[in-house]
C-alpha cells in the first residue's frame, strides 16, 4: 500500500494507522515539525510551496524505491503546504512492516530522498523579514 | 520558440512570475535553456544549483525541449 499526498489541511499524526495491518509488526513514523528558530532568530512561520504534480511523482518514486528495497508492506507520505505554524507537522512519513528494521531503514530513506528530490521549498518568515531555505545537508 | 517556463521559491521571486511565457531562440536543450535563463536573470547565478524539469522529470543537459513541453525551474529543494 502506497499513499500519497500534498495538502493545504493541518496534518494529523492518526496518519500513522494508514500503515497499520494484521501482518506487520512494527509502524515506524517520522514527523517534521517547524522549528521557532534558526540560527538564533526567531521563526513565526513557514510558507511552503510545491510543484505538486511533479512532488507526488517523486514521492510516489520514493515509495516504490523502498518496497523493492526493504520488505515493507504500507508506505504513507503525505507533505503540506502552505502556511505551517511553529509546532505543527509539515510532512508525515509513516512505514508498516513485518520487522521493525525494514521500517527504520526505510522511514530514514524516504525522509533523507524526500528532502533531496522532491520538488517543494519553505520560506522562513522571521520578526524582521523571510527567506528561502537553503538547504542543510 | 514559445516555451512556458514554471518557476518556483527563490526562482520565481528572480525571474517575477510563476508561469511565464518566454520566445527564446536557438535553444533546443536544457543546457541552452539554462544558458539562456542565466543570460536573461543574472541573479540566478547566485543560487547553488539550477535543475530543469520537463514534463515533470529531472531532465540532463542534453535532453531535448519543444515548444509542448512543460518546463519548470527547479532551485534547491527545501522540503520537509
Amino acid at each position: 500500500m502506497i499513499d500519497i499526498a500534498i495538502t493545504d489541511k493541518p496534518l494529523d499524526l492518526a496518519l500513522a494507522d494508514k500503515a497499520a495491518g494484521p501482518a506487520n509488526g512494527a509502524i515506524t513514523v517520522f514527523v517534521g515539525t517547524v522549528r521557532n528558530r534558526t540560527d538564533g532568530r526567531k521563526v513565526l512561520r513557514l510558507e511552503f510551496e510545491a510543484y505538486r504534480g511533479m512532488a507526488e511523482k517523486e514521492m510516489r518514486r520514493i515509495a516504490d524505491y523502498a518496497q523493492s528495497r526493504w520488505p515493507v508492506r504500507s508506505i504513507v507520505i503525505h507533505h503540506r503546504v502552505g502556511t505551517v505554524r511553529v509546532g505543527e507537522a509539515a510532512v508525515i512519513i509513516a512505514i508498516g512492516a513485518e520487522r521493525r528494521d525494514a521500517a527504520f531503514r526505510a522511514c530514514r530513506f524516504a525522509i533523507d530522498t524526500l528532502k533531496e528530490t522532491v520538488p517543494i521549498w519553505k520560506k522562513e518568515v522571521f520578526e524582521d523579514g523571510e527567506e528561502w531555505v537553503q538547504p542543510h545537508p | 520558440m514559445k516555451l512556458r517556463i514554471l518557476a518556483f521559491g527563490i526562482t520565481r521571486d528572480i525571474m517575477g512570475g510563476s508561469n511565464l511565457q518566454l520566445s527564446v531562440d536557438n535553444v533546443a536543450t536544457v543546457g541552452e535553456l539554462k544558458q539562456e535563463l542565466l543570460r536573461r536573470y543574472p541573479a540566478l547565478h547566485g543560487i547553488a544549483s539550477l535543475m530543469i524539469a520537463v514534463n515533470s522529470t529531472y531532465a540532463a543537459d542534453t535532453d531535448p525541449i519543444k515548444p509542448a513541453d512543460e518546463v519548470a525551474v527547479i532551485p534547491p529543494v527545501s522540503g520537509g
